[in-house]
């Protein structure tokens, strides 16, 4: 519980509307899109400007509260909520765009734009932000930063942090404080704007973001080919890299998700195929359609027994519905969705989709697996029920198995999520004991009494590794 | 912690299948307007799954609930299909066990609203009321307002004047095919429209007539139940379907076929609603499958022949023709085909104008913020007829107009009444 005399501090400095303390506005503020967590925080702030973030900041600090940074809540890691009550520091209200720079390309956001209206603002302009993360109607650019959010476009741009060129945040004990800026060369000093990139809420508030942009690519070519075994489709996807063609985006379904979306929206998909890739190439019109019809060829050459290949937006929508559909299919199957992002090179796609289908046979869980065939990033995502224990626990088992078979191949436990509470006993297994003593000694270093986001990223206890791999 | 549940039982499943992704949070225009989780979809849910839970009471939620239009323009955003709308009606119904209706709601639903003779003693009322210097008294007096508070005044300022009760007594049961007969409709009349926007459904019939359909209005119809639904009083509405599908059900109908966006989306899904009374169940679906929105009807029968109709015109969706029926190009379809006129996009047309069946009465304040963005949208278009498909649209925009000083600029009409005028210029 938060003293009286503490919350009338801080009611004061976002003013009573934006303070919220009701049962009913806590727990809405309990959740993020991670299914089975929650956990009620004492209190929600809602500031609107970087002063009045300074100040929370500065009272938090006094009192030794516990502060949980929240932007849309579309998380899934867990990482928004609030392990142990305390503040829920929810900054969707810091909405502005403030610049938009056309010399040096940059757009320069609060931390609660959304990420698609910045896409809209900058498109306007004939500009491109790049990173598209599944949530990007819902996702604030300070939640993306935080969390290293990537997307569709992932392996020809890169991901946020590949963007983010400075940064305003706030420390622990509430001072304002700048790094990096609009210059393409900078090195002074260590690089603080890459190390708040995927830092969780866990060593500073950020309260403005400088983002890079690109002149918008002038064409868009799309393509959806089907395989009868993974082995084809994964070949096809290294061929294509190794011809040096880089699509914008190529994406994976397997057989699951294949039958899941035709059986929810009866698009002519082929059930019967083991792989789809959606690839999708922009770039000057001459180069796209060079670039496209190559990719066809590869893909068939490969052993793809369809290659569909859109001419208009009409064409191209329809073939990225196929995509597009994958999630909304999955969920209706089953009440509880969870989706993971085991990642590994680009080279071990298909022995990984392989594993993944050993290990949800050998646990007796439904895990369809779809994702970014082109950087490696798979989402092998499990249907089940939250209320049945039993399941729940084979599911845990399962995943455990799968980021051990992720990091056999030389791969990660998290592409895109970020580890936040969910993660946080596998994050060891990733990064080692040394790699999390200095891990722990940056997060001293900006937090020494530990109130940002407590309880994330790093765990009381690691997981044991059980499984032994032959 | 309070011990009221959940009057009927709701598949729990329902709740559990919101994976809390947050998709809906940009659909939802009170999420925008007040910028707080909880006046979201996504809050609302796991509002009441805590009520589920027993975490939280009732009356904790109560007012939250209270803040949702209802538009459901969360569904069509929901990747994972949740039913929003079962949900909330639900909910509110815990809220009215607990918490009943202010008396004057109360009265209404249960007795002006709540049969047919009562929508008939409504329009007396109402028509007694305009025509006597009541309403100036009332005005003078600040009674509406006492009773029903500003969002009321406001209504009843916006309020066109009731058809007189010869007039609407005047109405035949049935309208004859123009020409050979194509189809036998059963025309739901509903009870707002039935009083305030009589002319509308006369209109209604007009054009369905002239494409080839035999028009009959069964009597012991009367409210489609949907306000009752909404306020939470869950027997009435149930009331009020079961009326509606035995006055239907015996008339051989090919279709049945009404002018209000809202009540459309109510009767077609009587099946929902009746899913778990074996009695009803196999009724209530047949009813709801036979349920069309005019604009839907014309659309797949037409071409209307249309007589030329100058003038910039744009299209307000109702939400629970767009979110629920899903009805959104039709009326679209009929507006470009006007000859003469010129159809303009109306930016965010597929968001609720505030109206929300009753929320411009209870949540007036946040109804009007609501009310004067969509104003302001309006205006850009520099549209000179605002088309709406929805007797509580229709009202809020003419308030809306009123608010923002467009009232002499923007004509707002029905659809039906709009094609009814194109219709008779065709000589």
């Amino acid at each position: 519980m938060i003293d009286p005399a503490v919350l009338q501090q801080l009611s004061a400095i976002v003013g009573p509307d934006w303070c919220l303390t009701s049962p009913a506005d806590l727990l809405t503020y309990s959740y993020s899109a991670t299914p089975r967590y929650q956990r009620l925080p004492d209190l929600v702030l809602l500031p609107r400007t970087t002063a009045e973030v300074a100040e929370i900041m500065q009272v938090a600090h006094a009192n030794r509260i516990g502060v949980h940074t929240r932007g849309s809540g579309t998380n899934l890691s867990a990482g928004t909520v609030p392990v142990d009550g305390g503040i829920v520091l929810a900054l969707h209200r810091m909405t502005s765009i403030k610049e938009i720079d056309q010399e040096n390309l940059t757009a320069t956001v609060e931390p609660g734009v959304i990420t698609s209206k910045l896409h809209q603002a900058v498109e306007a302009l004939g500009l491109f932000y790049p990173p598209d993360p599944g949530s990007m109607n819902t996702s604030t650019l300070g939640g993306n930063m935080a969390e290293t959010s990537g997307g569709l476009r992932g392996l020809k741009y890169g991901v946020t942090k590949d963007y983010v060129m400075a940064v305003e945040a706030v420390t622990a004990d509430g001072r304002i404080f700048r790094a990096g800026g609009k210059n393409m060369k900078d090195v002074a000093g260590y690089d603080l704007v890459k190390l708040l990139c995927g830092s969780e809420g866990t060593l500073a508030i950020i309260t403005e973001i400088t983002l890079k942009l690109l002149p918008l690519p002038e064409a868009k070519r799309t393509a959806l080919a089907a395989f009868a075994d993974m082995d084809s489709a994964a070949r096809t996807v290294s061929r294509i890299i190794a011809e040096k063609i880089i699509p914008c985006t190529l994406e994976f379904m397997d057989n699951g998700t294949i039958r899941a979306v035709e059986a929810f929206s009866q698009i002519g998909l082929p059930v019967d195929a083991e792989a789809l890739l959606l690839i999708q190439q922009d770039g000057p019109q001459m180069i796209c359609e060079r670039d496209i019809a190559r990719i066809a060829e590869i893909c068939t050459a490969e052993g793809a027994f369809s290659v569909k290949m859109a001419t208009d937006p009409t064409e191209e929508a329809a073939l990225m519905a196929a995509r597009r559909g994958a999630i909304p299919a999955l969920a209706r199957r089953r009440p509880t969705t969870i989706l993971e992002d085991a990642t590994v090179p680009r080279s071990k796609i298909a022995p990984m989709v392989a594993e993944i289908r050993r290990i949800a046979a050998k646990y007796n869980v439904d895990i369809c697996t779809f994702g970014h065939a082109g950087d490696g990033n798979l989402h092998p995502t499990c249907m089940t029920d939250e209320r049945d224990g039993e399941e729940l626990h084979r599911v845990e088992e399962a995943f455990a198995e799968i980021y051990e078979a992720a990091l056999g191949m030389g791969g990660t436990i998290t592409g895109e999520h970020g580890v936040g509470e969910s993660k946080s006993p596998y994050l060891e297994w990733k990064v080692g004991p040394v790699g999390i003593d200095l891990m722990k000694a940056i997060k001293q270093a900006f937090d020494p009494l530990g109130i940002l986001n407590p309880g994330k990223i790093f765990a009381k206890e690691s997981r044991k590794r059980v499984v032994v791999r032959s | 912690m309070s011990q009221v549940k959940l009057p009927v039982e709701l598949p729990e499943d329902l709740l559990v299948s919101c994976m809390r992704c947050g998709f809906c949070l940009p659909a939802c225009p009170t999420y925008r307007e007040k910028e707080v989780e909880s006046a979201s979809p996504r809050g609302r849910i796991a509002l009441i799954r805590a009520v589920m839970d027993e975490r939280l009471a009732i009356l904790d939620i109560a007012e939250k609930l209270d803040a949702c239009l209802g538009c459901r323009a969360c569904e069509p955003a929901c990747p994972a299909g949740v039913h929003y709308g079962a949900i909330l009606e639900q909910g509110r119904a815990a809220v009215t066990a607990a918490r009943p209706n202010p008396w004057p709601m109360r009265f209404a639903y249960h007795y002006l609203l709540g049969s047919p003779l009562g929508i008939k003693l409504a329009g007396w009322g109402l028509w007694l009321y305009q025509r006597l210097g009541l309403r100036r008294l009332a005005r003078a007096l600040g009674l509406v307002e006492r009773i029903g508070g500003k969002g009321l005044a406001d209504m009843e300022r916006a309020v066109p004047k009731a058809a007189s009760p010869w007039r609407r007594a005047s109405l035949r049961r049935l309208t004859p095919a123009v020409g050979e007969r194509r189809l036998r409709i059963g025309f739901f009349r509903g009870c707002v429209s039935d009083i305030v926007f009589f002319e509308t459904n006369r209109n209604a019939i007009e054009v369905l007539s002239r494409l080839g359909c035999e028009v009959d209005l069964p009597p012991g119809q009367g409210c489609c139940g949907a306000v009752h639904g909404h306020a939470g009083e869950h027997d009435l509405a149930v009331a009020q379907a079961k009326r509606n599908i035995a006055a239907f059900e015996q008339g051989g109908y090919d279709y049945i076929v009404n002018t209000a966006g809202g009540c459309g989306a109510a009767l077609k899904e009587y099946g929902h609603l009746l899913a778990g009374d074996p009695a009803w169940a196999e009724r209530a679906k047949r009813f709801a499958t036979a349920c069309r929105d005019f604009s839907e009807l014309v659309d797949q029968l037409g071409p209307l022949p249309m007589g030329a109709m100058p003038g910039t015109y744009t299209y307000q969706d109702s939400c629970h023709l767009r979110n629920v029926q899903k009805v959104s190009q039709p009326p679209r379809n009929l507006l470009k085909a006007i000859p003469g006129a010129e159809f303009v996009e109306l930016p965010e047309s597929d968001r609720c104008c505030g109206a929300a069946g009753t929320y411009a009465i209870t949540q007036a304040l946040l109804s009007d913020q609501i009310l004067d963005r969509k104003s302001g949208q309006v205006r850009s278009t520099g549209a000179s007829t605002l088309v709406v498909a929805n007797p509580p649209c229709q009202l809020e925009m003419i308030e809306g107009m009123e608010r923002a000083g467009l009232a002499d600029r923007v004509q707002v009409k029905h659809i039906a009444d709009v094609l009814a005028e194109a219709l008779r210029r065709t000589t």
